[in-house]
């Protein structure tokens, strides 16, 4: 067993516990919960690196032998996605200090946050179906707690639906792993993949991977399955915002791309056919929501929607190519959305509230400020030499490549209203001079250390889309082997199992 | 016996989908009360209903010596149980939070995070506003 797969999940939770011991102080706590997040970064990055140069890593937890005990595994695409998720949570972390207020703090965020943490490291590594859904109940009471912290009305209207629907999409998950062990009798991911081409009764196969479609889906914010998204992710403070939307849905699309590589692979033409048509839909909804939307944090929650659709038209696809260019929109998105969400954060706090009628002038008043959003803004879009230029490009040429032109034609269109929706905003907040009516009160301008802590973040991810757009090189080898690692999974399932004759 | 149980898994989530589908929030809380119900049940069937013994090996044994009764959907109910009674008492309190602030328990009546639509009166209004 190797301590290094276990690592991710342990330091969040330790963090978590230390956090909850030092509550009384809240320096100490927010310096706890701050140094627990450049902690994490550590076993993350030194995981991804083992797992580049070794090979998928496996451990079995208690030595109970796989498919018996429970599993615990990490291939490359598993890596980067802890990678990843280190990385935002260590910025949302930092941001988290400036903009949380005391309140809300003595009432367990920085616990929270770390738990949320944990959840989402151990849904990447588990190597399990049920303990996949164990994950996903961590992440999800963590974060119907984050979401309702503080008890605003807005909140709580949000909560409500956030709640009710992601309980529903618990049950159907739930339904859907007691019906796959009643039909393959394994759990284990690795095992399933091996197994449910044997099992006799191939229809059963394809209502388990439907079912599964809607569960995760439901998690995924797809079309049409997303509307908790934009009726919810907007009312907490942008920190917990911004943690939900960088990993709560790429959880759910990273489960997506898990289940429908390694275990439902045997009628493609039934899945992944209507994966794309959900991909489709999914972008376009999304980007047509938030053209109808004049808030900042709704605009871009809308878009957190429309490029969900996008990283399961890479799945859809189903090419190595594909592939690799979902685990790159992964990546690239997540880090440019959580940069946007951070920007859009720090408006509000100038502004005193993110909607685009009350606020403006940034461009004169916070310059710094303006070049991070059009950076992070321009990659969003898919602006070269951005990282988002190289994720669509991919996904373009990959749908290229087997002649579907419609849904290359449906990428492109939907990049093209991206640009309308962060032209908007550009426009609207950056350009226009402030309104400075009667109805905005006049807010207390913040201090150099609350800037500091508020813009390094969204610099920082924005600095790393910039080096991810400039040199793609190294990261597209990482994605490519990532890709082809899923494709072909022997790789993954005899790390799991053992060597197989 | 599979079929009882069948029956019985499909009255329950019939019945949850239809108290799901109100718009009262306590209602909908109910449903999903009684949906979670019928998960538990339907991955109890998933391991077999038979009448055979309790997992257990006799002292010095290494395998039980007769059929035994598959205890790994029990163990994975015991764990939905658990989690979905934490989930559940959240969403309950939740409810009456909601219902205290906002003073309903109408789900169509909850509009304090998506404000309808500006009528365009009000919204010329505001326009004005804004303009002068």
């Amino acid at each position: 067993m190797s301590w290094l797969l276990a690592a991710p999940i342990l330091t969040p939770m330790t963090t978590a516990i230390v956090c909850l011991l030092v509550r009384r102080h809240a320096r100490v706590e927010r310096a706890v919960s701050v140094a627990g997040g450049g902690l994490l970064l550590a076993p993350c990055l030194m995981l991804l690196v083992a797992v580049w140069n070794g090979g998928p890593l496996a451990g079995q937890m208690g030595s109970w032998p796989a498919p018996y005990g429970i599993t615990l595994v990490a291939d490359l695409f598993s890596a980067v996605m802890v990678a990843i998720a280190g990385l935002t949570g260590f910025a949302v972390a930092v941001y988290g200090v400036a903009d949380i207020d005391r309140e809300r703090q003595r009432f367990g965020f920085h616990t929270l946050y770390h738990i949320l943490l944990g959840g989402v490291c151990g849904a990447f590594l588990t190597g399990d179906l049920f303990n996949l859904y164990v994950w996903f109940e961590v992440m999800l009471i963590a974060s119907f707690a984050l979401i309702t912290l503080g008890g605003e009305r807005a909140q709580l209207d949000g909560a409500v639906k956030y709640a009710a629907i992601n309980l529903v999409s618990t049950v159907l998950l739930l339904t859907a792993i007691g019906l796959t062990y009643g039909a393959t009798g394994t759990l284990n991911m690795a095992d399933l993949s091996v197994r449910v081409g044997a099992v006799e009764n191939q229809g059963l196969v394809s209502v388990l991977a439907v079912l599964f479609l809607i569960a995760l889906g439901i998690k995924a914010a797809v079309f049409p399955l997303f509307f908790w998204l934009p009726a919810s992710y907007h009312t907490p403070p942008v920190a917990v915002t911004a943690i939900l939307s960088a990993l709560m849905t790429k959880v759910g699309v990273y489960a997506l791309m898990r289940v429908f590589t390694l275990i439902f692979t045997d009628d493609v033409g039934f899945t992944h056919t209507l994966l794309l048509w959900v991909a489709a839909l999914t972008m376009i909804t999304g980007v047509l929501g938030a053209a109808a939307q004049t808030d900042v944090r709704r605009i871009l929650s809308f878009h957190i929607v429309s490029q969900i659709g996008y990283m399961v038209l890479g799945l859809a696809l189903y090419t190595p190519l594909a592939i690799a260019g979902a685990v790159f929109y992964l990546v690239h998105n997540i880090l440019a959305k959580t940069s946007l969400f951070l920007v859009g954060g720090m408006m509000g706090r100038l502004g005193g509230c993110q909607e685009l009628s009350r606020i403006g002038g940034f461009y004169q008043s916070a310059p710094l400020l303006a070049v991070i959003f059009l950076i992070a803004a321009f990659s969003l879009a898919g602006f070269p030499p951005l990282s988002g230029f190289w994720a669509k490009f991919i996904l373009v040429k990959a749908s290229l490549d087997l002649e579907h032109y419609v849904i290359a034609a449906v990428a492109l269109g939907v990049g093209l209203m991206t640009i309308y929706s962060m032209t908007k905003i550009w426009i609207l907040g950056f350009w226009k001079p402030a309104p400075g009516g009667s109805d905005t009160a006049p807010v207390p301008a913040p201090s150099p250390g609350e800037t500091t802590l508020r813009l390094a973040p969204a610099a920082a991810l924005t600095a790393l889309t910039v080096v991810l757009g400039v040199s793609p090189e190294p990261f597209l080898e990482v994605a490519t082997r990532a890709a082809a690692e899923l494709f072909e999974p022997r790789a993954y399932v005899e790390a799991v199992l053992g060597e197989r004759p | 016996m599979e079929t009882m149980l069948a029956v019985l898994v499909g009255w329950l989530v019939a019945a949850a989908v239809y108290l799901m589908l109100s718009r009262s929030l306590v209602r909908y809380l109910f449903g999903l009360v009684l949906i979670s119900n019928a998960a538990n049940l339907a991955v109890f069937a998933s391991g077999r209903l038979s009448t055979s013994a309790p997992a257990l090996v006799q002292p010095g044994q290494l395998a039980p010596a007769a059929d035994v009764a598959n205890a790994l959907p029990q163990a994975l109910i015991l764990t939905a149980i658990v989690i979905g009674f934490g989930l559940l008492a959240f969403a309950f309190v939740l409810a009456f939070r909601a219902r205290e602030e906002l003073g309903t328990v109408d789900t169509d009546a909850m509009r304090v995070a998506e404000p309808p639509a500006l009528t365009p009166a009000a919204a010329v209004d505001r326009e004005g506003r804004s303009a002068a």
